[in-house]
This record gives structure tokens, sequence and C-alpha cells, in this order.
């Protein structure tokens, strides 16, 4: 019991720590890539450090939902930070699996976008508005990704994915399994905000969608929500690391074990966030209305990849 | 798109390595330190545009490109004052602008500071007289530094950046 | 007076809610009378099936009735047909013949229908009672024709008959009397194509009696609908659980989508109904398919799963219009485009649609969250089933589910956002106050329900086992976890919401401790919005609801086909100066245009036909007497 929790709060610690870090490597990578030196790759725990310090300017028109929401969002990264599979197969929560996490994602985003309407400001309103309608339309696609996931593995659990996939490495030998990733891996673009459906540092209120929700925030507000930002880009990339990829993983809660297991997931997430930047470095941001297409086109993946359980069984 | 990833790879890093014993490396050394103390290593900069003829923002774009890249500095621009730390004002404050520049500085949380870029935000430059401006930056929000020119090299606010927030080490408390 | 009324109703309900819960926990008694009611007399049975659905009822009549206590005494009050719809309410579930039902149904949609009615001056108002009072009547008539043949094919009119008789009716019989009694139930629960009546009749009627239309009413639609699909037709053939589960997946879709672009409060909130009626047939078909595929276990899964969300619903959407009703009463206005900054003038009421819009967008760890979750699993395991056809039905309704799960998000986001934040659109939401005691007290109560059914969700499980399981033929009530950890078909998935719950409070409150004691979270200053250095903020600048769901609109243009009207009032003078814009982009309904519009054409045309037979002269009227004689000697 207390090896669970303390392997738990290490799993909660990995990701608050590790996701800044993410973003930081990510920037960096993007700016070689297109001729610079870049910011430092640890810049956001400075960003972060001195947003703590900061004062926080509140709007007179907002009401407690905006105050509320960062630590929400945060709380949910948490959580969500507990139900994937990261240090064991079998995660804290063990109990959880798909349908929370989605749900998880989602009350986050249901947060963010009242606090954006909140503001009275018509960017918070476009940024919510937009946020929704993208999120809304990514939920299908998360679902039937990873129930051809599922269906192979014969049960919804994430551990339990991970475990079936591991002792039985041919079971990802098909099509469907790279289907699945590559639907999941659009799914991410959208609900993290990368380019080409958001652009992360853009200026240009008008072409925000999740930043434009965050306009209004400051100080340690900011924060948290910028720090729930990394993490859920972080945890995305677990899921697609260790759902898909499950080999390495520690089986039990030996230390060594669990050593191993994070150097070959550090080395699997060091792959993701290459393939991540060469992507934004080569694509343009899509027009908002041609989101919804892409997002379609990833839900015609997740589709065939489930139909090709059923047809090839 | 692997056209451009080969030309991206090809061209490599072009950031200008300042030679050592340029401006920028020397106060970059103080910098350290500075923004360390205040703002430890990371300074947001929201750039304010109060009526200028835009010479000075084209400078200024010129400092997040490869060449002189801020960002290796731990500076970087925001898009809402929300979320700076620095107001960068251009342009002879013009009465239109006045009350919008004066809320932007209020709705910036402290700690701030202001740097004010270009002769015409120092003291209204060729426009000084004219009945469409208030005066320099200094008359609607305190400033606390000043980068001449007209307009100033991307070098020139790049080091007139550092060197400012060095400068400041004396002032107390903001 | 009117408040002593509601004062009895809230006695009434209780009571119900007392005998339901009896009931569902296996006090089952009948009652037989051979002289109240004619062809069969009064018949009332007692089974856990019919004691959920009262104690549901009972519930959800005593809340409201609490609520109804705050607005007693109004111009438009009618104490007496609420209570003739509380009692009508009370006892379809329990009828067990077919007059009896069938008497209480109609007493229940009459009373409805008076209450809808109550604005009679209001021309929308009299278009939404007419709409309702054909579609329930059309809805009756099928019913009505559906019990009849199963009489004459069964020769008896008592529902436990048919259930014993079910195996020797000819096929043809059984689809026939299936159809005719599914279309009449469908009707009543608001199942696209048969919803029309609900988006106009919801919003109409004054809001605690929308709250138990769309709470319960509806419901019993639902309820006829297992009842049909389980017991008395026998075990439904694989094409009746595919119809319903396909209808449901496209009425939660539909209903969604339509709820998106509506900026009247209360009509979002009718076509959220159909929405999650839609989700609580998608549990009921699964249930007959696997049914019918012989897996019990997984039938009786999909069942409680559905069950529970037709409880769940009942409390979040009883809580949702009871708010939505103290808004319109506090603004005087049912659109939305003129409310806004509600939540600093009436933070009670905020509070509790908060919770009621979190609890239907399925948010953990509120009661929507488990029923969906159950509903999932159900899917989830159609692997199970061997025909790949089925599975992609399934399939389809696990996307069709997620799909409604996200859009539901977004529109409460945008009820509530709009509703309730950023600052007033009007001056009377400038002006409003909040809901009176006794209607925050109704509030409370269903907000405190929608907490106790999500966090218990491992006590309220099994109950609904139980409750479910003779009605799907199952041995067992099924094997649900423990106390801590629901569990599902062994070990396919667990759920400890508690656990949830628990870590979402610890997540919240460790950052806030945090900051609080380094006193980083007390440095805070209050300032106007961000608004590039605007003058001035009004509540012209806000998004307004239009401009929320453009997005979808925009998205979903193929179904909303909606029609741009622009119009430009220019200056006598010079058509440069534009004196005044109009804009509406309203969508439009396919199903009025491409469905009920070319119906009723064709009914008119048929009646324009069948009148020349009404010539007015007395010669021809004495002839067809006289040839209707003769063919009936000449047939008997």
């Amino acid at each position: 019991m207390t090896v669970e929790v303390v392997l738990a709060v290490i799993q909660v610690l990995v990701v608050a720590a590790g996701a800044p870090l993410l973003v930081g490597a990510l920037r960096t990578l993007k700016a070689r890539l297109v001729g610079r030196r870049g910011p430092r790759v640890l810049q956001p725990y400075a960003d972060l450090a001195k947003l703590f310090r900061k004062e926080a300017v509140v709007s007179t028109t907002t009401s407690w939902v905006f105050r509320a929401t960062p630590y929400v969002l945060f709380s949910t990264m948490v959580v969500t930070a507990l139900i994937v599979p990261l240090l064991l197969a079998r995660p804290a929560l063990g109990f959880a699996g798909l349908v929370l996490l989605t749900y998880l994602f989602v009350l986050g985003t249901f947060f963010l976008a009242l606090a954006g309407l909140d503001a009275g400001s018509a960017f918070g309103g476009m940024g919510s508005s937009r946020e929704v309608a993208v999120a809304a339309l990514a939920e299908p696609t998360v679902m039937v990704a990873i129930l051809a996931l599922a269906l192979r593995a014969e049960t919804t659990n994430l551990g339990g994915i991970v475990e079936r996939l591991a002792r039985d490495p041919l079971l990802a030998a098909n099509p469907g399994h790279l289907l699945a990733f590559s639907a999941l891996f659009i799914v991410m673009l959208a609900e993290t905000g990368r380019l080409p459906v958001d652009n992360p540092a853009t200026h240009l209120e008008l072409t925000m969608i999740h930043e434009a929700m965050v306009l209004e925030y400051s100080g340690h507000y900011l924060a948290l929500v910028e720090w729930a930002a990394a993490m859920k880009l972080f945890l995305f990339m677990t899921l697609l690391a260790n759902l898909f990829l499950p080999w390495g993983m520690a089986a039990t809660a030996a230390p060594f074990a669990i050593l191993v297991g994070l150097l070959v997931f550090a080395a699997k997430l060091i792959l993701l966030t290459v393939a991540l930047a060469l992507l934004e470095t080569s694509v343009a941001k899509l027009r908002l209305f041609r989101v919804p297409e892409l997002l379609a086109g990833s839900f015609a993946l997740a589709l065939l990849s489930v139909l090709s359980v059923f047809l090839l069984r | 798109m692997i056209r451009l990833l080969r030309l991206a790879l090809r061209t490599g890093i072009v950031t200008e390595p300042a030679p050592a014993d340029t401006e920028v490396e020397r106060i970059g050394g103080q910098l350290g330190a500075e923004i360390r103390r205040r703002f430890g290593r990371s300074l947001h900069i929201r750039q304010v545009d109060a009526g200028s003829c835009n010479g000075c923002e084209l400078e200024i774009t010129g400092l997040t490109g490869p060449h002189y890249d801020l960002e290796r500095f731990g500076l970087h621009f925001v898009a809402s004052p929300r979320h700076a730390d620095c107001l960068l004002v251009t342009g002879p404050v013009t009465r239109n602008m006045a009350e919008a520049l004066r809320r932007t500085w209020e709705a910036t949380p402290d700690p701030k500071i202001v740097i004010a870029a270009g002769d015409c935000a120092r003291d209204c430059g060729i426009f000084a007289g004219s009945y469409a401006v208030v005066g320099g930056v200094a008359a609607v929000v305190p400033v606390d530094a000043v980068i001449p020119g007209c307009p100033p090299s991307p070098m020139a606010l790049l080091a007139g950046l550092l060197a400012a927030i060095g400068h400041d080490a004396g002032r107390a408390g903001r | 007076m009117a408040a002593l009324a509601y004062a009895a109703a809230v006695a009434a309900g209780l009571g119900g809610a007392w005998i339901g819960v009896a009931g569902m926990l296996g006090a089952t008694w009948t009652v037989r009378s051979e002289h109240v009611v004619p062809l069969g007399g009064l018949e009332l049975a007692m089974d856990p099936i019919a004691g959920l659905f009262l104690a549901l009822i009972g519930i959800s009549t005593t809340a409201t009735s609490l609520y109804a206590i705050g607005t007693a005494g109004e111009p438009r009050d009618d104490p007496a047909a609420y209570l003739a719809f509380v009692g009508a309410l009370g006892v379809v579930p329990l009828a067990a013949n077919a007059m009896t039902f069938l008497l209480a149904w109609e007493i229940m949609s009459l009373a409805s229908w008076m209450l809808v009615l109550n604005r009679r001056d209001d021309d929308v108002a009299r278009r939404a009672a007419w709409v309702y009072a054909v579609m329930t009547h059309a809805g009756l008539a099928c019913l009505l024709a559906g019990m009849l043949l199963l009489g004459a094919h069964t020769g008896s009119l008592r529902f436990a008959d048919w259930s014993a008789a079910a195996p020797a009716l000819a096929p043809a019989v059984r689809g026939a009397a299936w159809m005719l009694l599914a279309l009449g139930f469908a009707g009543k629960a608001g199942v696209i194509p048969l919803h029309v009546w609900l988006p106009l009749a919801h919003p109409a009627a004054p809001s605690h009696v929308s709250a138990l239309m769309s709470g319960v009413m509806i419901k019993l639609g639902v309820y006829g609908l297992v009842r049909v699909g389980f017991e008395w037709l026998g075990t439904a053939p694989l094409a009746w659980g595919v119809v319903i589960i396909l209808a449901g997946a496209v009425s939660a879709v539909v209903g969604v989508l339509y709820a998106l672009v509506d900026h009247d409060l209360k009509r979002l909130l009718a076509f959220c109904s159909i929405e999650n009626v839609g989700i609580i047939l998608i549990g009921v078909g699964g249930a007959m398919i696997f049914r019918q595929a012989g897996l019990e276990a997984l039938a009786l899964l999909a069942l409680v799963a559905a069950l529970y969300h037709a409880v769940n619903h009942a409390m979040f959407k009883a809580l949702l219009f009871l708010g939505a009703g103290a808004v319109v009463h506090a603004v005087g206005s049912r659109s939305m485009e003129v409310m806004g900054g509600l939540i600093k003038r009436m933070p009670w009421t905020a509070g509790g649609f908060l919770l009621g819009s979190l609890a239907i967008a399925g948010l953990p760890p509120l009661n929507g969250f488990v029923s969906e979750w159950l509903t999932f699993q159900a899917l989830l395991q159609n692997v199970r089933l061997e025909d790949p056809a089925l599975n992609l039905v399934f399939v389809l309704a696990i996307a069709a589910l997620a799909l409604t799960a996200g859009l539901g998000a977004a529109c409460f986001v945008k009820a509530f956002g709009i509703t309730f934040l950023a600052l007033p659109r009007s001056e009377a939401a400038g002006r409003a106050h909040d809901a009176a005691p006794a209607m925050r007290l109704g509030m409370l109560v269903f907000a405190l329900a929608c907490v106790l059914l999500g966090l218990g969700a491992t006590v309220v499980v099994p109950v609904l086992g139980g409750v479910a399981a003779p009605v799907v033929g199952a041995a067992t009530s099924g094997l649900w976890g423990d106390t801590a950890r629901l569990s599902v078909s062994g070990s396919f998935a667990h759920l400890s919401i508690v656990t949830v719950a628990g870590a979402l409070v610890i997540g919240a409150t460790i950052p806030l401790g945090v900051l609080a004691l380094t006193g980083v979270s007390r440095r805070r200053r209050l300032y106007e919005t961000w608004g590039c250095g605007r003058m001035l903020q009004t509540a012209r600048m806000e998004y307004t609801a239009t401009a929320f769901a453009d997005p979808f609109k925009r998205v979903f243009r193929f179904f909303y086909r909606p029609e741009k009207r622009l119009q430009l009032d220019v200056h006598p003078e010079s058509r440069f100066f534009v004196q005044r814009i109009a804009y509406a982009n309203p969508a439009r309904s396919i199903f009025e245009e491409w469905l009920y519009r070319p119906a009723l054409g064709v009914l008119r045309a048929a009646i324009a036909r069948a009148q020349r037979l009404q010539s007015g002269s007395t010669t021809a009227y004495l002839t067809y007497i006289f040839v209707t004689l003769l063919v009936l000697l000449v047939l008997r």
C-alpha cells in the first residue's frame, strides 16, 4: 500500500517536473530547425518561477469561476497523471480507464472555456467557442482510437492494455495499430493546441484558439494554467508512447526496473518530441474551418483501425 | 514538407554569434545577474505602438529573427500585457494613444519596467511640438530606460534592452 | 391556497417515493377493483421496475413542488392541473392492464397540455399546445391500436397475460404490435423524428412543470419501451434492438446539435432532453441486442446503465429547468442574448445551474459521468457479438455517444457562460434578484441528488441491478464489486468514483494551500478587462450566444442549412449612411421541412378529397347510412 502511494506521488512529480522540460525542449528544437539558437531548454522553469513571483491582475467583470479555473485545471492534470501508465504498467489509480481519461480532459476544457467567457472580452469568448468546438470534434476520435487498442487487449483499463501488449508484442503487428497511432497523434495536435491546428506562439488574437482564453490570466493563475497546458502535452505524449509502444516499462515495483523504464520512456519521448518539432516546423497553420476536416480524417483513420480488428478476427 | 526540412537542416543556425568584445556579450554577463535578481532569467516583453511611424517596429521584428534571436537571452514577446514584465514603447505618444498606453501600463502586473525605444519615444523626435502629440513616453507612464535612435538598429535595441535592465540595478523598490 | 396544494403535492411525492423505494427493494403487491375503470377494471401492480419509476416520480415531485411553493399565487398558476398531472404520473408505472394505463396516460397528457396552455394570449404558446395535443394523441392512437391488437390476439388486456402469451404470437402480429407501441412510446419520449412537440411544449410550460415533463414524463416513454422490448412481447428479435439503438444514437446527436444553436434557454434544455433520451435508448437498444444474443450479463449491464441515466437525467434536468425558471422569472425573458452577469446577482441559482451543467456534461465525479461510463462499458464489450455488422452498429453508437458528450459539454459552456458570466446584456439582467428560498430549496434537493447519485454509485448500481435483472432475464442481479469500487464484467473495467473525487479535491487543494501559505495568492489587484486599451467596456463587446454557436453552425452547415437574413436600413437621403442593421442566421429544421410539412400536405390533400363526401345533401347522407347498413349485414 505505501509503496503504491510513494510510486503515485513520484509519478505525479515526474509529470509535473517533466512537463516544462518537454515544452522547453520542443521550443529549442523548433528554433534550431529554423536557424535560430533559441531559448534554453530549461527556460520554461524560469518563466514559471517568475510568474509565481508576480502579482495577479484580476478583471472586475470576472467571478469566482475565473479564479477557480486554474486550480481545477491543474487538479485534472494531476489526477490524469495518476491514471496514465508511466512508471508502472498498472498506474496508481489502477482502476482508471480510457473513458475516465477522456472525461477528465473535457472537465479541464469546460472550466477553461468558462473562464474565457468570464472576462467579458470578445477574445476570450472567441477562444472559448473555438476551443470547445475543436475539443468536441476530437472526442469521438480519442474514444474510437483507444477502443481499437482496447479491443485487441480485451480491456479498457489502460494498465491492462499496456500489460497485454507488452506480453504479446505480435498483437501490435497489424495495420490497425499504426492507424490508431496516427489518429491519436492528430488528436493530440488538436487537444494541446499545436500546429497545424493552433499556433502556440502566435500574437494575432484572431488566429488564437487556446491562447485567446488565457489572455486575461496573469501571475500565479497564469503559471498554473501554463503548467497545466504543458502537463497536458506531456500526458498525451505519454499515452502515445506507452500505450502504443509499451515495451521497456517496469512490470514490478523494483527500483532498478523502474529506473530502466524511465530511461526507455525518456527515449520514447525524445523521439516523439523530435517528430512533433519536425512536423510543426514544416506545416503551416490550417484555416480554422479546415480543422474539422482534419479531425474528420483522423476519425476515419480511427474507425478503419477498429474495423480492422473485426475484419481480421 | 521534406524539401523545407532539408533546407532547414542544410542552412543550419545563422544566429550571429556575437564576438566576445561587443556590447552585447559584455552586457550579457551583467544581464545574467540582474535579470536573475528581478525576473529570474525570464523577461516577457509587450511592445506598444503609441503612434509610431513603424520604423522602430520593423527593427524590433528583426530581433525575433534568426540573426539577432532575443529568445536566447530569456527575452520573449507576448501578446497581452497581463503576461508581460516589460513594456517596450515606441512612437511619440499621440493624443489618441495616451489613454490607451496608460491603461496598458495599468493592466501589466507588478513588478514591471517600461523601456522607451527610439527618439520619438524619448522626446517626440521629429514630431516634437506637434498638436497631435502629448510628449515622450515619460509624460504618460514612468520610464525606466531609453534606447535612442531613429530608428535604433536591432543590435542597438538588443544592447539597449540588456543594458537597461543591467543599469536598473541602482533603482530601489518597484 | 395554491401554496397548500403544492404542499400537498410535496407530501404525496414523499409518500410515492417511499412506496417506490420499497417496491424497488422487493415489496411487490397488486390492487384490483372491477369498478373504477371500464373494460377491465382498475389494476395496479408493483414490481421492481415500476418501483424505480415511482420513486423517481416521487422525489421529482417533492422537489419541484417545493420550488412551486415559491412561485405559487402567480396569475398563470394552475395547481389543480398540476395535482392531476402528478397523480396520473404516479399511476402510469403501476398500471397492470391496458385500460388503467391508457386512462392514466391520457390524464397525464391532458393535464400537462393544460399547463402548457397557461399563457392563452401568446400565439407561440397556443401553437405549442396545439402541436403537443396533436402529437400526444397520435401517440395515444398508436398505443391504443397496439394494445387492442395484442388484446385481440392474446384474449386479455392484462400485461402479465401478454408476457405469458408472447411466445405463441405470430411474428407478424408481434411485429405490428411492437411497431405501434414503440411509435407511441417513442413519440412521448421525444425520439427523433417524433420530437417536434418537445421543443415547443417544454419551454412554454411554467418551469416546475417543464422540470417534471422533461425529467419524468418522457422517462415514462422509456419505461414503456422497456416494458414492450423486454416483457410484453417476449425476447425481442435483433431488428428491434438495432432500430432502438440507432434511433437513440441519432436522437442523441441531433438533439445536442439543435441545442447548440438555440438561444432560448428553456428550448436549449428541451433539446438536451432529447439528447439524453437518445443516450438512454442507446443503452436500452444495446440491452435488447445482447439479450437476443444470449449475453444476459451484458444485457443487464446495458439496461442498468440506461436506467441509471434515466434517473440521473431526471435529477439534473429538473435542477437545470428550475434554475432556468428562476433566471427567466428574474430577467423577464427566455432569450440568452439579454442575460449575463447573473452569477453575481443570483449566486445560489448560478451555483445550482453550474452543478447541473457539470452533471449533464457527464463530468466526473458527478452522476452523469457514472451513467455514461456504464453505457460506454456496455457498448465497448460488443466484441463478444459474432456478427461484424452488429459490431459496426455498436462502434457507430460509441462514436455517436462520444460526439454527444463533447457537444453536450460545449452546449453547457454556452448555456452557463452566456447566461451567468461576464456583464449583463440588458437592464433587466442588471437588476435581477436571486430565487426565493422555497425555490432554492427545490434546487438544493436536486443538486444533492446529483452529488449523492454520483458519489454513491457503488450503492446505487447493485440496487438497479436487482431492478433490471428480472426484466432482462438474468439469473443473478450481477456482481458489481464492493463499496469502494465499481467493477464491470469481472475485470473488464473498474471505477472508484470516490477516489476520483478525492483525488480531484486534493489536486486542487494542494496548490491552493501552498500558494496561500507562501503568500503568493494574496498578491492580487483588480483592474478592468484587457481590451487593447479601449476606453470603455460595455456588454455589446462581449461574445453573444449566436457568436458562440457559430463554429458549430459552420461545421454542421449541411445539417442546419442556415438561412442568412440581413436587412440594412439606410438613411432616406443617402444610401451610404446605414441607420440600422438587422442580422439573423437561424437554423432550419430539416424534420419540419422534409418530413412534417410534406406529410401534412398529403394529409390535407386527402382531407380535401374526402370533403367532397360532405355535400350537405340529406339524400346523399341517407344513402351512405343505407349502404353502410347493407355492408354490415352482409359481413355479419
